[in-house]
Formats: C-alpha cells, structure tokens, sequence
C-alpha cells in the first residue's frame, strides 16, 4: 500500500497529486462504511482488548499445539450444547488446521453416534463416526437447542469468530488497513469468556441472565462457560480461564477460516510478483515513452 | 579514422542500448505470460471433485439382508454398485468358461494387480465366491446394465445390448472391459465396506 | 481519427478473412493504431482497470455457480462449502467478494475524473449517459449478488432495498410483492435475484462495448480538455496507452491483492456470517460502502416517498450534467472556481458516505440534509451558473503546446512516426 502510494504519487503529474492523495483519503473514507458493527456492539458493550494472535498480519500461522488444545476445550465444553456443523471430522486432519494424525481424527470420529438412514427397513440408525462425517450437533433442531438453553439459541461454531465485531472508531478503521488487524472477532470472544464479573452497583440482570462486561446489552444467557481447571492439559500448558478462553477461540477462528494459512502465504508470493511486475512494467513503459516525453 | 572511430562508437552504444531494452522487453513479456498462467490455475483446479466429495468414498453394506440369487444395488461415489449373492449353478457357469473365450481376459479388480486374469477366483470376492461385488455401469457408454438378463445370465445394457456373464465379465456388444470392482473388504463376515 | 497507419494483411489466408469479416482490422484500428493524447495521465488508467475487473468478476462469477446452490436452506451453507472443500474456493469467493468493492473503487475514481475533467461535454454525452447506464447496473447486480450468501445482511439488505419501492402509492405494496414472489424476502426472491445477478454482468458487458464504441468515435478526452489537432498531439494505442495501462492494472492489483489475501472480510460485514434469520434483524443495518452516500440521502429526507425520490434522483441527475454545465471551457484544469467546488462537492459524496453508516439520529440527519442539499445544489445550481461567471484560464492551443509547453524546447514531429520505429 505504501509501495503503491509512493510509486502513484511519483508518476503523476504534479498537479494531480493533491487530487490523488484526495480521493485515496476519499476512498479510505468511504470504506469506513464497511467496518458496520455487528450485533449491536455500540449499544452498551465494552470495547474488547486486541490480544496478541499468532495467525494475526501478514506471515501469521496458527499454533499447532494451541489449535489442539483448544479442540480439546470444544469438545470437552463448548460442544455439549453449541454445534459447528460445518466442521467434519477429516478437517481435524487437514493441513492448516490442528493437524492431528489420521488416526487421531479417525478415533474422535468414532467416538460419536451419528444418525445414517434409512437402512432397507426403512429405519434410521445409529454408526459409529466417519472422517467424512460433520460434527454432529448436541439439539436436534434450534427449538430443542432453546428449550434446554432457557429459551437463549447456542449460536453454531461454524462461522462464528468471523461473526462477531466490535465497533474501532475513527482513525482506528483505517489504520487497520495498514496493519492488516482483522482479529475483531477472535477479541471479542476472548473478551466475553472473560468478562463474567460482578454486575456494577444499581445494574440487575434478569432472571436467568449473567452479567457480562463485554455482551452487548450485559445480560447473556451462558452461565461463565468455563473455570480453571476444568480441562486437563497434557501439555503443562497453564489451566486457567484465560489461557482455555485463548485457545478455544484460536479454534474457533481456524473452524471460521480454515485456509488462513494458504491465503496468507500465496498473498505474500502473489505480492512480491506483482510488486516485481509493476517495477518492470513501470521501466518498460518509461523506455517506451521516451521518445515522446523527449519531443 | 576519426570519423570513423566516432561511429563505431554510436553503433556499439546503440547495440549495448538495444540488447538492455529488448532485455527488458522480453522479462517484463514472460513475467506477464507466467502471471496469467499461474492465475489461470485455481480457475482449472476447482473443477476438480472437492475435499467433501473426497472424504465420501466408503459405502458399508450388510450381506445378512442379501438372499441367495439376488442382487443388491447400492450407491457408492454416487454411482451404482451390484452385489450379488450368487447360486452355486451362477458359479459353476462362471467357472467353466475357458479365458480364451473372454472378450476381455483381465480382471479389472481393484483390490488385485491390473494384470491379473479376469477368472471366476480373481471376479469373486477373496475367499467368498458366492459374493460378485461390481460397478454396475456398462463399460460402454455409462448405462446402468439390468440384471439376471439376456443369454448369459449376468447383465444385459439395454442401452447397446452388450452383454455380462455371472461373473461380471463381457461377452458380447460394444462394451470393451469386463464391468469394474471396485476396492473392497470384509469387516465382519456378513459385512464389506467398499472404498 | 485516422491518420495512423491500417491494417492490410499480408497472409493470404488471413486477407481472405479479412475481406470476409474484417476482425483483426477492428482489434488493430481500435486497439493498435487508435490515436490516443499524447498528455493522458494514469487517471485515464481506470478504463482498462474496469474492463480488466468486469472480466475478473465474471470469470470468477460463473466459476462460484458451479458450486452455489440458490436455495434458503442450502445458499449459507455452500457459499462456506466453497470456502471450505472447494479447491482454492477461498480465493476464488474472495475475489468476487472483494473484487466488486475494486470494481466500485476503480468506476468512482472514473467518474469523478470524468467530471473533473469535463469528459461529458460535447461531442461525448452520449459517452458519458451510457457511462451512467453501466454505473446503475453496477449497483443492481451488486446488490442482488450480496443477497445470495443468504447471511443476515443479506436477507435484511434485500428486505430493506426492496421496500423502496414500497414508497411509491397505490402501486408500491403490489410492485413489492412482485419483486419479492411472496410476502416476505424468501425464496422466490433468492431463485430471480440469483438469476438476474447472472444476466446482469453481460448486460454490462453489452453497454461496456456501446461505451467503447462511443469513446472510440468521438476520441479520449484529456487532461487539457482541447482536442487533439495533428498527429503530433496524439500516440497510438500500442505500444503507448496498452502498456501505460497494463502498468497501472498491476498497480491496481496490488491493492486489490492487499484486501483479497490479507483482509478479506474488512469490506463486508460480520453480521453475513450470520445465517439469515427472519425473525430477527441486526441492530445496526448498513448497505456496502458504495451505496452509503444514497442510503445517507434516503435517511436524511423525512418522508418515506420523497426519501426514495431524493436517492433516486441523485444518480438521475448525473445523466444530465452535459447540459447543466454551461462552461465553454472544458477541463477543470483551466477552471479555478469549478476545481473548488468541485473538490467541496467530493468531500460532500465523502462526508455522505460517512453519515450513511453512522445511526439515523440528531445530529446526522442535520448533517445528511445539508449535504443532500449540497449534492443537488452542485449540479442544478453551481454547475449552470459557473459557467456564466466564471473567469477560466486561458487554454492551451493544443495539446502538444501544454506538454511541451514548460520545457520550452523546440518541438520535435514524432508522434505518429514513433511506434512505426518501435521494434
């Protein structure tokens, strides 16, 4: 982007510059627009803290060990009543993702019942898991999901950290663009597993709700998901809420995006041809010009 | 001479000025060729079947429902695929032919090499004869043969009559290969999974 | 605008053809030997910028449908189907994603260097109101190809687009329910948006050939406004504009690249992760970016009716400015007053496309009026007078004069001659 502007504002001509620099601040500008909050953030939630992500910026890689630990937070907590049914069991495998062996998610798969039907008598079964098969979701349908969940939907995993947002503000928005931050929803969900604490003095929640510092509106029907210790690490990673609230999201963003990896890396290859091709093109345009310019 | 030394030397220069242009000319020319040849790529690479339809590739089917003479069709990789529980008299019928008479005398099993003889041991299920387990599309042109049809008691195509014996193998018509078996096993003894 | 050299072919098998269909003529007299100014700037890069993203976003278009089901149930579902089993469907979604906000960028920055540089006035206005004709059908296949992930901004952007009309009496609830194929957003709705999104692009591509094929006869305006007298004032296409715009393309695709690979989603919103749900709307709607300064326009009018009337007339009123700026003069460059305005009158666009995605309330809406006012008043009000008393600059006598002007070195007659000599 830099390499852009300096190389644009050096070839225009003189006159143009101030018009170029004009319209790219009016272009940043009415990009702000894009950058709409979801879920009605402005209306009373407190601004997340960026964290520190290891698949944020342009060379960013999700952390092996950190995906399978947060796998193990899902499916030990999260998944026993918020589904991802975009997830298949062949994706744990995968390049990019957790990466655990083949007969690793071959085991997990197995380890679940998942409908299949009808059979020849016209009856629907249960079989043990395939590696083709989607993780299967705790309700059966979202009326089940409400009626166990105090009328409150567990939203789906499946696309979830790229649903969520929170509003940056003027120049913030823009300087995002340079920095290439897009870790918003990773923040905010960090943020929310966190942000069970004490209502503040004057301020009831209603029956059934928990206060929450981050919600919109504070009042979120998930009682605080999850406490220290309630995972066994196997690795000596720390066993505290934050560190679970780390690596669940950091999950939940690889289940979102599965291809972060591959897109970061052909960027960075598709990058350097271009800004390779533009430096030739801008040489050979000038021999080609030369003529004219001289006469 | 001086002269002439002078043009020498505007020659050589225009030389040295041409090779450094057409230099330039010629990367810029290839950088843009291979450019658009590697942009082409992810447009061709979609086409190929995608990761779910990958993981798609077994089929489990339980023989304990299959009774002896019938044939069962199931779906695998979305296309048709016949198990037959075959009678001893289907059996013999297969054995006796001789392979010289096969229009095409290799297997065509997946779960054997390329080059094995497509005889009734090497047709039928390993260990299991009474089970032919193929790919019920007609090696000819894709249709779907009918079973327990025409003169020798395997498949008739209706498409373009060619026909199949009781072990799969082709006999007469258009058809150039003996129908396919796909790779399969035994789980249990009443069960296979196929791909 | 001849005066370069034709084509005549000297195979006989193509002469043959050529007698027949004379193709490689047209490619070669319109995109070869087609005399360009000499004094084009890296602003008129942006033509060839837009022809290169319409074929971007068709291929990529017409590649996403052969994995895109348009159902309610299953739209969601394989659009991620796409992003996730899909070979290299990421990118491919993301491209067209992403590549209809380069496409906005690239046709805005056309526009406004149309209209600085006076490239409406005659003999190009049939140019510039077919210009108009794509800009509108831009935005209605924009429109209908965001509804088709069937996210919540999806379903709620085409709920509340569609009501527009809606505005309209006696007619409006019924043109509503035709559009719609129902009483609500639902399916019908996605099967003929999903089909008319197809269409739509080579409708554009229809009117993009009419666009050039006006350009063409009427020749590229420049940034002197004056039109080109002798060969010497003009280049030809190749080698001269192709590899000027070639260069400006990957410029382009650089920052293209930027968005696509690394900050995909900064320019949709969060909320079309959301599967549709129409029982509950998102707390904050808001359109793509290039629609704000509309929707800003829309809020700002306090009748429902009028609103759609105002928002509508707003891209109207662009099919009219050859005739409502009276100025002899044809660039802005010669033009010190019109430049001003004309710079308010960006900032004003600007200034609505921020309030389009701030709350409807207090302040914003004071603010929305006076730049809807402003947005007219540019047109209907400064444009017209300005001509009449503006004092312009005094105009170069051709174009060879502007640029060679400043050296003050003799001319030299190259023009025409130079590719001749090009190998």
């Amino acid at each position: 982007m830099n390499k852009l502007m300096s190389s644009l504002s050096s070839i225009a001509p003189l006159a143009l510059r101030r018009g170029l620099i004009g319209a790219a601040v009016a272009g940043a500008l009415v990009l702000a627009g894009g950058l709409a909050p979801a879920s009605a953030q402005e209306h009373g939630g407190t601004k997340p803290h960026r964290e520190s992500w290891s698949f944020a910026g342009p060379f960013g890689k999700y952390d092996r060990a950190q995906l399978q630990r947060g796998f193990q937070v899902f499916k030990e907590v999260c998944s026993s009543c918020h589904s991802a049914h975009l997830l298949a069991f062949r994706n744990l495998a995968q390049p990019g993702g957790p990466q655990f062996s083949e007969e690793q998610a071959k085991v997990v798969a197995e380890g679940y019942q998942i409908q299949d039907g009808p059979n020849d008598a016209g009856d629907m079964f249960d079989r043990p898991g395939r590696l083709s098969d989607h993780w299967p979701s705790p309700f059966p349908n979202e009326q089940a999901a409400r009626a166990s969940n105090g009328g409150a939907y567990p939203p789906d995993f499946s696309t979830l950290a790229k649903a969520r947002t929170y509003e940056v503000g003027f120049p913030g928005f823009l300087i995002d663009i340079f920095t290439q931050y897009q870790e918003q929803g990773p923040d905010y969900i960090h943020a929310l597993l966190n942000g069970y604490v004490d209502p503040p003095e004057g301020v009831t929640v209603p029956e059934g709700a928990h206060y929450n510092a981050y919600f919109p509106g504070h009042a979120i029907k998930m009682p605080q998901p999850i406490s220290a210790d309630q995972v066994t690490y196997t690795d000596g990673t720390p066993q505290t809420v934050d560190q679970y609230s780390r690596d669940v999201t950091a999950f939940m963003m690889w289940v979102a995006e599965p291809h972060l990896e591959a897109r970061k890396r052909i960027g960075f290859q598709v990058m350097v041809f271009l800004i390779i091709f533009a430096g030739l093109l801008y040489f050979t345009k000038k021999k080609v010009w030369k003529a004219v310019h001289d006469h | 001479m001086g002269v002439r030394g002078k043009e020498t030397l505007v020659a050589s220069t225009e030389t040295a000025e041409t090779t450094r242009r057409d230099f330039l000319y010629i990367a810029t020319g290839a950088m843009g060729a291979v450019g658009a040849a590697a942009m082409v790529w992810p447009f061709i690479s979609q086409l190929q079947p995608d990761a779910s339809v990958l993981a798609l590739s077994s089929t489990e089917v339980d023989l304990g429902q299959i009774q002896e003479g019938q044939i069962v069709t199931v779906k695998w990789r979305g296309k048709p695929v016949f198990v037959w529980n075959r009678t001893p008299k289907d059996i013999e019928e297969a054995k006796a032919v001789q392979l010289g008479q096969l229009l095409d005398p290799v297997a065509r099993n997946a779960n054997l090499p390329a080059d094995a003889p497509a005889t009734d041991a090497n047709r039928a299920a390993k260990d299991q004869e009474k089970w032919l387990v193929v790919i019920g599309i007609c090696t000819h042109l894709g249709c779907v043969p009918i079973g327990h049809m025409g003169e020798y008691d395997g498949w008739f195509c209706p498409c373009h009559g060619s026909e199949y014996d009781s072990a799969g193998r082709v006999r007469r018509g258009p058809a150039p290969e003996n129908l396919a078996i796909p790779p399969y096993h035994f789980v249990s003894d009443t069960k296979i999974s196929i791909g | 605008m001849s005066g370069h050299a034709t084509f005549e072919p000297k195979n006989p098998a193509l002469k043959w053809f050529e007698s027949r269909l004379p193709l490689v003529g047209l490619i070669h007299s319109s995109f070869v030997a087609y005399p360009t100014p000499r004094n084009l700037n890296y602003w008129w890069t942006f033509g060839g910028i837009l022809s290169l993203m319409l074929v971007c976003q068709i291929v990529s278009g017409v590649v996403l449908v052969m994995h895109y089901t348009p159902h309610v149930t299953l739209a969601f579902d394989s659009v991620e189907h796409i992003m996730r089993d899909v070979s290299y469907g990421w990118l491919i979604r993301y491209i067209h994603a992403n590549g209809a906000s380069m496409f906005f960028i690239a046709v805005y920055i056309h526009m406004f260097r149309g209209l600085y540089y006076g490239s409406y006035k005659a003999p190009r206005e049939v140019l510039w109101i077919l210009g108009c004709i794509i800009y509108l059908l831009m935005m209605a296949t924009a429109f209908m190809g965001y509804v088709l992930p069937w996210g919540q901004m999806s379903f709620w952007g085409a709920t509340v687009i569609t009501n527009l009309f809606s505005a309209f009496p006696v007619v409006g609830p019924t043109i509503v329910e035709w559009l719609w194929g129902g009483f609500a957003v639902d399916n019908p709705t996605l099967n003929r948006f999903f089909s008319l999104h197809y269409l739509l692009p080579f409708m554009i591509a229809g009117v993009v050939v009419l666009h050039v094929w006006a350009l063409h006869v009427v020749g590229q305006n420049n940034p002197t406004g004056v039109e080109p007298k002798t060969p010497k004032d003009t280049v030809p296409f190749t080698p001269y504009a192709t590899i000027k715009d070639s260069l400006g393309m990957v410029v382009f695709l650089i920052f293209f690249s930027w968005f696509l690979f690394y900050i995909p989603n900064y320019l949709g919103h969060a909320d079309n992760y959301i599967p549709a749900n129409p029982l509950v709307t998102p707390a904050h709607i808001v359109p793509e970016w290039y629609y704000l300064p509309f929707y800003a326009m829309l809020r700002a009018i306090p009748s429902k009716l009028g609103g759609v009337l105002t928002m509508f007339s707003a891209i109207i009123v662009l099919f009219f400015v050859p005739w409502l700026d009276t100025s002899k003069v044809r660039s802005g460059v010669y033009r010190p007053l019109f430049k001003q305005f004309f710079w308010i009158w960006v900032a004003v666009c600007i200034g609505l496309g921020w309030l389009g995605a701030k709350p409807a309330e207090g302040g914003y809406i004071i603010a929305g009026r006076i730049l809807t006012f402003w947005y007219f008043a540019h047109f209907l009000i400064i444009l017209p007078l300005l001509g009449l008393f503006e004092k312009p600059k005094a105009v170069p006598a051709s174009i060879t004069e502007s640029v060679l002007g400043k050296k003050g070195s003799a001319p030299a007659s190259v023009g025409a001659q130079a590719p001749q000599t090009k190998g």
